[in-house]
């Protein structure tokens, strides 16, 4: 072969194909997919984020937890996402229609976090596991964030949303007089945590005509 | 007569003898001509090796902080900028785009003026492109630490970096096409196809990426698709073209034999060009896509056993009869270790696209260890046979010490055989635990014996119930994590003497040595094994400079 333009249409045309195959053939049929309707009201599943959720979405990418969590569930054959309790079905393109950026994920280091929310609603709990997971799950490998909480001076009232260092957790409180308050990114990265709940029921995809 | 002599290219007419006068002032004045060319591309080159080198060990450094942080979280947890989720994107993006896309371009201008049979020009354009590169780099890195991040993995550099990125390799695609019109050489060898091919299809796959993912971004799902497009084919129409251009290269040139079929190298390209772009899907087999995006993707894998099947022939026929030459050349050993994993690693990628064998691996660190036989046992091995036989020809020096070579080539070998071994195995414990019914291996092989608690395990994996509890898989996996901090440890200890080797080199300040360096002193037994069972004529000393030829 000595013929460059010849070695140029090939590389081009091999390289178009797959283009259109995998970038704008999906897109031609996902890009008019929208979230569904709750009966009867004004809702959609999956909500729109809040403005706090959606900067706790942006600590959430930034700090990279999606290099240890996915968010998606497998189903159809893949039975052991649900089964592990995980979610109640496979996910869906729209459960992903407010998502910027998309973060299926590609590993599970931890476990997946579609529906965290549900699972574990509790502000306290998600507060203390992102100060010190191996203090709540004796054994994660789960990266702890204290550079989240701040330390400080108890002046009057201890801050409502601080740390409660209670019960088997009392070994780690800090000395007398001091509290560990969460800053505002850790409180904005719980609000999304909470908000991922895709449990609803989607009805089934209408076909395409 | 005179225009034979001036112009090598042409061949020779077949009345003369092989040994004759005009034979030999061919011979010679294409060692001329080679040298003119090494010459003409010492800067430019050396800009691209030297960069490329110093983001190794800034990745390696990474990689070590990562690593450890897996077993032991709390090691260096109170700074922000070294938590896992940033050092981990930092890492990959310093050995992906500082280490592998900086010293393959290197290799790829150096293999193009040399296959072009044409010295480099314009040689402060592609100086600029490395310094722009670096500047790119620099600021790209420190966007990840700080936490400025795209949180799309493989391009987690923000679009103004990306931009700068754009313009550096734009620079180095309008010199390689430049000098790839202005060739001397009729002939288009089968290392020109591919590089032609990379500086060709990167720019497309990492504008398009940016461009739908960023600038003007598509809705919900696709965005992953065109991910993990993305994703995969920056392995597949970059990183593996530059490796497989140079394995093509460097195998012939060091054992002085032609490749072992020239229809099958075109086979393999071909098939390369048609099937690995339809790949990328095979990453989010079972995701929330459509269902024949994802058959498509594990057809394209499939098929990618062409391609991979002919140029496995090819690397392996044409080394075969001169297996005693790896026990001399530091180039031929790395670039064969390449050579073997690129095959390993291909195979097993294609298998793990199908879904029996994705299903219960897919989110497993099993991904992890397959990733890097891919980008290291095969491309950074290739690289580093690459800088053996390329460096030497620009400072016109020898490499200093062969005992060096030695600790490099069998530190980074070990380290990956220990972390893709032992990472694999971690990885299929931690996909059958996450998707079995059951009691965990190490339970049922404690209580059973290891024989029937491995026959009771593998009966149990029917892909139903999660019975395993989570926290048990993660303390199952943390010895696992451990082996790959040390087979990572080697990995970054050889890094760091092929760095010194190379600095000592770049600065002249080594013994001065006359022949090549070889891994063994015994130039006898080195021509022998040279010779291997036929005969052959060396055009060009396949190890140390030109300056001595």
């Amino acid at each position: 072969m000595n013929y460059g333009p010849l070695i140029f249409l090939g590389v081009f045309l091999t390289f178009t194909a797959a283009w259109v195959g995998l970038v704008f053939m999906p897109n031609a049929q996902l890009k008019d997919v929208q979230a569904a309707v709750v009966e009867g009201s004004a809702n959609t599943n999956p909500r729109p984020y809040s403005g706090l959720e959606a900067s706790g979405r942006r600590v959430y990418v930034a700090e990279g937890c999606v290099y240890c969590h996915s968010q998606q569930i497998r189903a159809g054959s893949y039975q052991a996402d649900v089964e592990r309790g995980w979610g109640p079905r496979r996910s869906d393109p729209r459960d992903y229609v407010h998502d910027y950026p998309v973060l299926l994920g590609t590993m599970r280091t931890g476990p997946d976090l579609t529906n965290i929310g549900s699972r574990q609603p509790s502000s306290a709990w998600h507060y203390l596991h992102l100060y010190d997971p191996q203090m709540v799950v004796p054994g994660s490998i789960m990266a702890p964030y204290p550079f989240l909480f701040e330390k400080r001076k108890i002046s009057g009232q201890p801050t409502p949303d601080s740390l409660k260092f209670t019960g088997r957790y009392a070994v780690n409180a800090p000395e007398a007089g001091y509290e560990i308050v969460p800053t505002e990114r850790a409180r904005a990265l719980v609000g999304y945590l909470k908000s991922l709940d895709h449990t609803y029921d989607l009805p089934p995809l209408e076909e395409r005509k | 007569m005179t225009t034979a002599i001036l112009n090598p290219s042409k061949s020779p007419s077949g009345h003369e003898p092989a040994d004759g006068p005009l034979a030999q002032a061919r011979k010679y004045s294409e060692l001329f001509q080679r040298s003119e060319i090494d010459l003409s591309c010492r800067y430019p080159v050396l800009a691209f090796f030297v960069s490329g080198v110093f983001w190794l060990l800034v990745g390696s450094i990474l990689a070590m902080l990562a690593s450890i942080k897996m077993h032991n979280p709390h090691f260096l947890s109170d700074w922000s900028w070294l938590t896992f989720g940033r050092v981990r994107p930092a890492h990959l993006s310093t050995v992906a785009f500082g280490w592998g896309a900086m010293t393959g371009l290197g290799t790829l201008i150096w293999l193009m003026c040399r296959l072009c049979r044409t010295p480099l020009r314009f040689p402060a354009m592609l100086v600029i492109a490395a310094g722009t590169w670096n500047i790119g780099m620099i600021c790209g890195t420190a966007c990840l630490l700080t936490g400025y991040t795209t949180g799309i993995e493989w391009i987690e550099f923000p679009l103004w970096v990306g931009f700068i990125l754009f313009v550096s390799f734009a620079l180095v695609g309008i010199w390689a096409m430049y000098t790839f019109g202005a060739r001397h050489a009729g002939h288009v060898y089968v290392s020109q196809w591919y590089l032609f091919g990379a500086i060709f299809w990167f720019p497309w796959l990492y504008a398009t990426v940016y461009i739908l993912e960023y600038l003007v971004p598509v809705k919900g799902v696709s965005q992953e698709t065109i991910h993990w497009w993305f994703g995969h084919n920056a392995l597949g129409v970059f990183f593996t073209p530059i490796g497989l251009a140079t394995i093509y290269y460097l195998i012939p040139k060091v054992i002085g034999k032609p490749i072992y079929s020239y229809y099958l190298s075109i086979l393999g390209f071909w098939s390369l060009a048609l099937f690995y772009n339809w790949a990328g899907a095979h990453h989010i087999i079972g995701g929330p896509v459509p269902a024949w995006l994802v058959t498509v993707s594990i057809v394209g894998s499939m098929m990618m056993f062409i391609p991979v099947t002919t140029t496995a022939i090819n690397h392996h026929m044409t080394t075969y009869k001169n297996f005693g030459v790896l026990r001399y050349s530091p180039t031929l050993r790395f670039t064969v270790f390449g050579a073997m994993s690129y095959t390993v690693v291909s195979v097993q990628g294609s298998l793990m696209s199908l879904k029996v064998y994705n299903e219960p691996f897919h989110f497993t660190h099993h991904t992890i260890a397959h990733a890097h036989l891919g980008l290291y046992g095969f491309y950074t091995m290739v690289l580093f046979g690459a800088l053996y036989y390329i460096v030497p020809r620009l400072t016109a020096r020898e490499w200093a010490s062969s005992r060096t070579i030695r600790f490099h080539f069998w530190s980074c070998a070990i380290g990956i055989l220990i972390y893709f071994v032992l990472l694999s195995i971690g990885g299929m414990i931690q996909g059958f635990e996450m998707n079995q019914a059951g009691d965990s291996l190490f339970k049922l092989m404690h209580s059973h014996g290891w024989w029937t608690g491995t026959k009771l395990f593998v009966e149990g994996f029917k892909y139903k119930n999660g019975a395993v509890p989570f926290i048990e898989i993660v303390e199952n996996t943390r010895p696992w994590l451990i082996s790959r901090s040390i087979g990572g440890g080697l990995m970054a200890l050889g890094h760091f003497a092929f760095a010194g080797l190379f600095l000592v080199n770049l600065l002249g300040i080594g013994p001065k040595r006359q022949g090549p360096t070889l891994l063994r002193s015994d130039e006898e037994g080195y021509r022998k094994a040279l010779q291997g069972d036929e005969g052959t004529e060396h055009d060009e000393p396949s190890e140390g400079n030109m300056a001595r030829a």
